[in-house]
């Protein structure tokens, strides 16, 4: 199989590996595909509580060069969106960008699901937290 | 002494043909090109005269009288041949066949064709260790059973099954037995008679011959076995295998034979040892890597290791300049993850994380001790971005997990 030099690229220089906390209230963690698929994707996005605008973004994946390479790219374009702009991003865009063989796409549709329950976990989560926002908003550090 | 890139540790795949095979073949391109089946001429005389030589060196690898061997294109066709030839000339016998469930494609595929056209196949099961349970072989076993196709080694995990005992056990009850011993052959001892098998596919490139030349051992006495004929033609290959016979690879094909059996002893030697050095150096860099298939009944050179947390083609991408294979669904054509590891019922991750190497007769310490090193590093690297490892190490019990399938 011969990869494109982006996936290459990523694949080797994965960005914005690792964790937050998952139970930060700004955190929303998705969690999609599973082992004996031979996939497993984790998307985490924390967003700025004052400007709604995803800060940071991180990820860790399991997977073929492909599926680290979607995974890695999404948190790149993550990074700056807001919560809706972020819903917007479609596994046809990472396929282009990372120029995906067809038997990879299904790499890119599991980036755009994690992307997906990621900021659903966020909005959970917020929507939870409504009562106690006030509270939530103290700074903590 | 300075690596040379990359390096070939995919010897179950192929091997390269030893300088002395391919010397041996040379004259038969050009000077001694006859056709075998030229009666009336010096040409065909000295290219039997070739062929006769080459049986003789091939019988002599498996224990066999050379006029039990019949070449073929490869063990494809080999394993082909010893299928639908039996159930084909036995039909009137009994419809039924077993086999197993990790053999070669060129043996479930050929038997689910069979299926097709009304014989009924027992895929037997394997056990963890890859082996088959012979309680089960014997329990398949019914009075319309007519054959029994049990591989000697694993072409996936190298494993051994006890083919001796299946072979006692099929012959006990008057059935005929044949082995896919293409992995095995030239590799580790082998006597058709101290084994009790009836037919057996072997090949020339796995044992450093040339590709496109196999042999079928079909046995002549106790029992003497029949065959229909798949190709029909001239009538070579005492009427089992028409076509003409390709004098270049069956010279290369007995030469290989010669050699094998030669320097097997040393070369299993060798190969073991290293093959314990790779595992030894593996299971030093890194927790949580498992053997797949029997320690203990494997082939000397062989050894798939699960790594687990790891995807095998992203390992693969890693380890670029090392040729192996993985069992994970992304290298194969299929999509599917290995069926051979997903018969050892270790669960399918396990299989996605599977490396095979294959050491050979050109395989050096220097090798091995690169591979190890950076596969060490690679599946370090990896599993830091596994989200996997990461549950494993908080210890979430990852079989119990609720995924959602995509």
């Amino acid at each position: 199989m011969a990869y494109s030099n982006k996936v290459i690229d990523h694949y080797e220089n994965p960005r914005n590996v690792g964790s937050m906390p998952k139970d930060d209230v700004n955190v929303g963690t998705g969690l999609v595909g599973a082992p004996e698929c031979g996939d497993v994707m984790k998307l985490q996005v924390k967003v700025n509580p004052l400007t709604g605008i995803i800060d940071d973004a991180k990820f860790k994946t399991f997977g073929c060069g492909s599926a680290i390479a979607s995974s890695s790219l999404a948190t790149e374009w993550l990074k700056g969106k807001t919560v809706d702009e972020a819903l917007a991003i479609k596994n046809t865009d990472i396929v282009e960008e990372l120029a995906l063989p067809p038997v990879k796409i299904h790499c890119s549709v599991l980036a755009e699901d994690a992307i997906k329950a990621a900021i659903n976990d966020y909005k959970k989560k917020q929507a939870a937290d409504q009562p106690a926002a006030g509270a939530a908003a103290q700074p903590t550090a | 002494m300075a690596i040379k890139l990359p390096i070939y540790m995919d010897y179950h795949a192929t091997t390269p043909a030893d300088p002395r095979v391919v010397e041996a073949m040379l004259p038969y391109f050009t000077e001694h090109f006859g056709n075998a089946a030229s009666r009336n001429h010096p040409f065909g005389w000295e290219a039997e005269e070739a062929v006769d030589k080459a049986r003789k060196q091939v019988a002599d690898l498996i224990g066999a009288n050379a006029k039990e061997i019949v070449f073929t294109s490869g063990a494809t066709e080999s394993n082909n041949l010893a299928i639908k030839g039996v159930a084909e000339m036995y039909r009137e016998k009994g419809n039924h066949i077993i086999t197993a469930v990790t053999e070669h494609k060129a043996i479930i595929d050929t038997c689910k064709r069979l299926e097709k056209e009304g014989y009924r196949v027992t895929y037997l099961p394997v056990q963890k260790d890859g082996l088959v349970n012979l309680d089960e072989l014997k329990a398949a076993i019914s009075d319309e059973t007519i054959l029994i196709s049990i591989m000697t080694a694993n072409n996936e995990i190298g494993v051994i099954q006890p083919i001796a005992e299946i072979g006692a056990i099929a012959k006990e009850k008057g059935i005929l037995f044949h082995t896919d011993a293409v992995q095995a052959a030239g590799k580790i001892p082998f006597d058709v008679n101290a084994l009790k098998v009836d037919i057996v596919s072997i090949t020339a490139h796995k044992m450093y011959g040339p590709k496109g030349v196999g042999a079928l051992y079909v046995r002549r006495r106790n029992p003497r076995v029949l065959l229909s004929a798949q190709i029909d033609g001239g009538g070579h290959e005492r009427g089992m295998r028409s076509g003409t016979l390709n004098v270049t690879g069956i010279v290369g094909m007995g030469k290989a034979a010669e050699i094998a059996k030669a320097e097997m002893a040393d070369e299993t030697k060798r190969l073991s040892a290293l093959r314990d050095r790779l595992n030894d150096r593996l299971h030093k860099g890194l927790d949580e890597i498992f053997i797949n298939g029997s320690v203990e009944h494997r082939l000397p050179h062989s050894l798939n290791i699960s790594f687990a947390y790891v995807e095998g083609e992203s390992l693969l991408m890693g380890i670029n300049d090392v040729a192996v294979s993985s069992g994970s669904a992304c290298t194969s054509a299929s999509l599917e993850p290995s069926y051979v590891l997903k018969a050892l019922g270790a669960g399918d991750d396990l299989a996605h994380s599977s490396i095979r190497f294959g050491l050979g007769r050109w395989s050096t310490e220097e090798e091995v001790d690169y591979v190890a090193d950076k596969l060490v590093s690679v599946v370090t690297r990896l599993r830091e971005m596994s989200p996997l490892y990461e549950l494993a190490k908080e210890g979430v019990d990852l079989s119990t997990m609720q995924w959602e399938a995509h």
